[in-house]
C-alpha cells in the first residue's frame, strides 16, 4: 500500500529525498548554487548511514560527470545533480553519457550562465545541453521535481531506452521556496524503480568487454548515432507509459504536455517550468474577463512532443511561446523553434509570438502574462503579430 | 617479487595486434606493469592518446581484461567511478564480499601533466584504490607531437619549433612524480621500460598498497623523439644511466633511490648528451652555437639529480 506523507519543504530537499529512495549505488556530485542543498542534504544522508550509496565529492563537475560515466559503465545505479556553470562545464561528458548509453540521471537546478556572472533562474543552462542527447524533464512545481527525478531514473534504465535523463527545477524559484509536497514511502519508490539491470557491465569481471572504443577511420560512428536517435524516439512512448504507471501509484497526473483550459482556448501561451503557474493564473482572470484563454507546459522537452503540441494547440488563433533562454542568432528561442516547426504540419497557419523572458531571474510579474494575452487577444481580432520577438519586461 | 619465469607464465591482458608503432613504449610499459600486477582481476581505464586509439578500435579490442576510455583528461575521475561502483555494489551485496578487483586507470603525459592534472589529484587526494600508470613519452604522440609539460627542456616539437628565434622547447620538464608524491599517496614511483624487473616490482607494490598508488614511466616514442624503431629500450637506458631519469620510488611518505640508478651516485652517470644524441628531436643541440644551450641542459639534470638524492637521503 502507498503510503502518503504529506511536507512542506524545499524542491531541492525533496529532489535529495527522491534520489535516496530510488538506492542509487553512486553518486558523484560538485556543488554550485542554486542545486547546493541538494548535495548537502545527500550528504547527510550518508554521514547518518541512510544510504549504500557510494559518494564522491570529486573537484569538479567534469570529474563529476566523468565518474558518473566509469560507475555507470561499470554497471551502478548512478544519479547526481548540477547547474548552470557546472552543467556547462560537463559539456563534453553529457554527450559521452549519452553516447556511451548509460542510463544517469541529473537533477539540474535552472540557473542563468555567465556571463554577466548570476546566480538566479533562467532555461540556458538546461537548453544549452538540449541536443546532447540526454532525456529532459521539467518541473513546474517542487512536487513535479519530485515525482519528474524518479520518472527519469525508470525511463533512463528502462532496456528500450538507456539514455541518460536530466530532471530540471527552476533555480530558488523551485529549488529553495518552501511548497506543500506529497511524497511517497521509501517502498513504493523502490519498487517503482526496480532494479537496475546493467549490460555489458565493466564489472562483470568474467565477461571482459571494452568500453568507448575508437570508431573513427571509416567505423560505425554514423550507425551509432542513428541507433541513438532511435533510442530517444522509442523513449517517448516510455516516458507516456512510465507517467502513466507514475500516476496509479501516486495519484498524480503526468503528461508530455500537460494542458488547462485549452478544449475551446482562442489564444494559448506555450511555457516550460515554474512560469506555467503564474501563466495559469493570468489566464483564470482573462477568462473572467471573457478573452478564451488557455495555457500549454511542456513538461518533457526531449523526447519533444511535437504531435502532441500540435493537438494542443490547433484550435487557436495566435499563440505566444515564453522562452526563458536564448538562442542567440536563431529566429527565436529553443523552445519557439520546436513549436513553430510542430505547427507547419496544420492545416491552417496559427500567428506565433515569441517572448523571451526572466533571464537571469529577472521577474516575471503577472502584468507582464496580462500583456501578453492582451497582445494574443489583439491578434486573434485581427491586429498585426509584432516582427520578430519579443524582450518581454526588459528595460 | 615474482620471477622471470613467474611472469613469463602469466597471461598477458594486452593482446598482439595492436596499431601501436613498432617499437612504442607505451606497450612495452602497459605489459610489464600489467604483469607486475599479479594475478587479481585488473579493470584498465585509458585516456585518449596513442594507447587508446591503438588498442580499442571498434570492432576489436586489445584488452583481455575490461576496459574503459571516456575521454583526454578525466581516465583518474573515471576509475574513481569505476572503483565507487565497485564498492557500493559489493556493500550491496551484488558483488562478492571476498572479491577482490584491481584498478588501473592510465593517461599518456598530456593527459597527466597537463590537461588531466586536476582529475589525477582529485583522484590521488580522495584515496581511491587504484594505481595511476602515465606512460610518458614526452610529448603530445597522438595528435602529431605537441609540446607538454613533460617534454624536455630543447626538444623539438610541433609547437616548439626549432629556427632563427627558438631552439626547441623553452621550459625544463615538470616534475610531476614529486607532485604526486606531495599528496601524501601509499605509493609514487618512477620507472623505465629499459628497466623491466625495476618496473614490474614497483607495479607490484603499487598494485599491493591499499590506496592510490602513482607510477610515471619513461616510455620511447621513435616517431616523436626521431630515434631508431629498434632503439627504444636502449635509449630508455641511457635516459636512466645519464640521470636525465632517476628511477625512484616514494613509499609511505618514505624516498628511496632504486638500485640501478643508485649504482650510479658511485660509478657515475653518462653526460646528458649521450640520451640526446640518438633522438633526432635534439639534433640542433649538437650544433656549435647551441653548446651553451646543451651545458645548461646538462646542469638542469645535475640539479634535478641532486634533488633526488637528497630527498632520498643519499650523499
Ligand atoms: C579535451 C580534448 N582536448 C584535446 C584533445 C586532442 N588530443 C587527443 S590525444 C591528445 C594528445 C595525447 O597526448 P598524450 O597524453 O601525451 O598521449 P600520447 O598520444 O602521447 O600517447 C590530444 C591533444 C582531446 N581529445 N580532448
Amino acid at each position: 500500500m502507498t503510503e502518503i506523507r504529506t511536507v512542506a519543504t524545499t524542491g531541492n530537499l525533496v529532489v535529495a529525498e527522491a534520489m535516496r529512495q530510488c538506492r542509487p549505488d553512486v553518486v558523484a556530485a560538485y556543488p554550485i548554487t542554486p542545486q547546493t542543498t541538494i548535495v548537502e542534504e545527500f550528504a547527510k544522508y550518508v554521514a547518518q548511514g541512510r544510504v549504500h550509496t557510494e559518494y564522491v565529492t570529486v573537484e569538479s563537475e567534469h570529474s563529476a560527470m566523468s565518474a558518473c560515466v566509469g560507475a555507470s559503465a561499470a554497471g551502478a545505479r548512478v544519479m547526481t545533480a548540477t547547474a548552470s556553470q557546472g552543467l556547462a562545464l560537463m559539456w563534453e561528458e553529457l554527450h559521452i553519457a549519452s553516447g556511451m548509453r548509460l542510463p544517469i540521471v541529473m537533477a539540474n537546478a535552472n540557473r542563468a550562465l555567465s556571463a554577466p556572472i548570476n546566480i538566479h533562474c533562467d532555461h540556458g543552462d538546461a537548453m544549452g545541453a538540449r541536443d546532447t542527447g540526454w532525456v529532459m524533464l521539467f518541473a513546474e512545481t517542487a512536487q513535479e521535481a519530485y515525482d519528474n527525478t524518479i520518472i527519469a531514473l525508470k525511463v533512463a534504465e528502462d532496456p528500450e531506452v538507456l539514455l541518460p535523463a536530466m530532471s530540471c527545477l527552476d533555480g530558488f524559484i523551485t529549488t529553495h521556496s518552501i511548497d506543500r509536497i506529497e511524497l511517497l514511502d521509501d517502498d513504493t519508490v523502490t519498487g517503482f524503480v526496480g532494479t537496475y539491470q546493467p549490460q555489458n557491465a565493466l564489472l562483470d569481471i568474467d565477461n571482459a568487454v571494452s568500453h568507448g572504443c575508437f570508431a573513427g577511420l571509416g567505423g560505425p560512428y554514423f550507425e551509432f548515432k542513428k541507433a541513438q536517435r532511435m533510442a530517444i524516439d522509442r523513449s517517448k512512448a516510455v516516458v507516456e507509459r512510465v507517467g502513466n504507471e507514475f500516476t496509479k501509484v501516486s495519484g498524480r497526473d503526468f503528461g508530455l504536455v500537460e494542458t488547462d483550459m485549452m478544449d475551446d482556448a482562442d489564444v494559448a501561451i506555450v511555457v516550460i517550468g515554474s512560469t506555467a503557474g503564474n501563466v495559469r493564473h493570468v489566464a483564470k482572470e482573462m477568462r473572467a474577463g471573457g478573452v478564451k484563454a488557455g495555457i500549454v507546459k511542456v513538461r518533457c522537452f526531449r523526447p519533444f512532443p511535437h504531435a502532441e503540441l500540435a493537438a494542443a494547440l490547433k484550435g487557436c488563433r495566435a499563440v505566444a511561446v515564453l522562452d526563458r533562454a536564448e538562442s542567440f542568432g536563431a529566429e527565436g528561442g529553443p523552445l519557439y523553434l520546436e513549436t513553430r516547426s510542430a505547427l507547419y504540419d496544420l492545416e491552417s497557419r496559427i500567428p506565433v509570438v515569441n517572448y523571451i523572458y526572466g533571464l537571469g531571474g529577472s521577474d516575471v510579474r503577472l502584468e507582464l502574462i496580462h500583456r501578453v494575452y492582451a497582445d494574443l487577444s489583439d491578434i486573434a481580432s485581427g491586429s498585426a503579430a509584432p516582427s520578430g520577438l519579443v524582450y518581454l519586461g526588459a528595460r | 617479487m615474482a620471477t622471470l619465469k613467474e611472469l613469463t607464465h602469466r597471461e598477458d591482458r594486452l593482446a598482439g595486434g595492436h596499431r601501436l608503432c613498432a617499437g612504442c613504449g607505451a606497450s612495452i610499459a602497459m605489459r610489464q606493469i600489467m604483469l607486475g600486477a599479479g594475478t587479481d582481476p585488473l579493470v584498465v581505464g585509458c585516456a585518449t592518446g596513442c594507447l587508446e586509439v591503438s588498442t580499442s578500435i571498434y570492432p576489436y579490442t586489445s584488452w583481455k581484461t575490461p576496459f574503459i576510455h571516456n575521454a583526454f583528461e578525466n581516465s583518474a575521475a573515471t576509475v574513481s567511478g569505476v572503483e565507487a561502483a565497485f564498492k557500493a555494489l559489493q556493500r550491496d551485496g551484488k558483488i562478492a564480499a571476498d572479491k577482490k578487483v584491481k584498478f588501473m586507470a592510465v593517461g599518456g603525459d598530456g593527459g597527466t601533466y597537463d590537461i588531466g592534472l586536476q582529475s589525477l589529484s582529485g583522484a590521488m587526494e580522495r584515496g581511491h584504490d587504484m594505481v595511476y600508470v602515465c606512460y610518458d613519452n614526452g610529448a603530445y604522440m597522438n595528435t602529431g607531437i605537441q609540446r607538454s609539460s613533460a617534454t624536455p627542456k630543447g626538444a623539438w616539437a610541433t609547437t616548439s619549433e626549432v629556427g632563427k628565434a627558438q631552439q626547441g622547447k623553452p621550459q625544463k620538464r615538470k616534475d610531476l612524480t614529486s607532485i604526486i608524491a606531495a599528496h601524501g599517496v601509499a605509493y609514487a614511483a618512477q620507472g623505465s621500460i629499459s628497466h623491466w624487473k625495476d618496473l614490474a616490482t614497483k607495479a607490484e607494490k603499487a598494485f599491493a598498497a591499499e590506496g592510490p598508488a602513482f607510477i610515471n614511466v619513461l616510455a620511447t616514442c621513435p616517431r616523436g623523439w626521431r630515434s631508431a624503431y629498434n632503439k627504444s629500450v636502449e635509449i630508455a637506458k641511457l635516459a636512466v644511466q645519464t640521470g636525465y631519469w632517476p628511477l625512484f620510488e616514494v613509499e609511505a611518505g618514505e624516498w628511496k633511490m632504486s638500485t640501478a640508478s643508485r649504482a650510479l651516485i658511485k660509478a657515475g652517470r653518462k653526460p646528458v648528451a649521450e640520451f640526446l644524441k640518438p633522438q633526432g628531436r635534439f639534433k640542433h643541440l649538437f650544433a656549435p652555437e647551441n653548446a651553451a644551450l646543451l651545458a645548461e641542459i646538462q646542469a638542469d639534470v645535475d640539479e634535478y639529480w641532486a634533488y633526488v638524492m637528497g630527498r632520498c637521503g643519499e650523499e
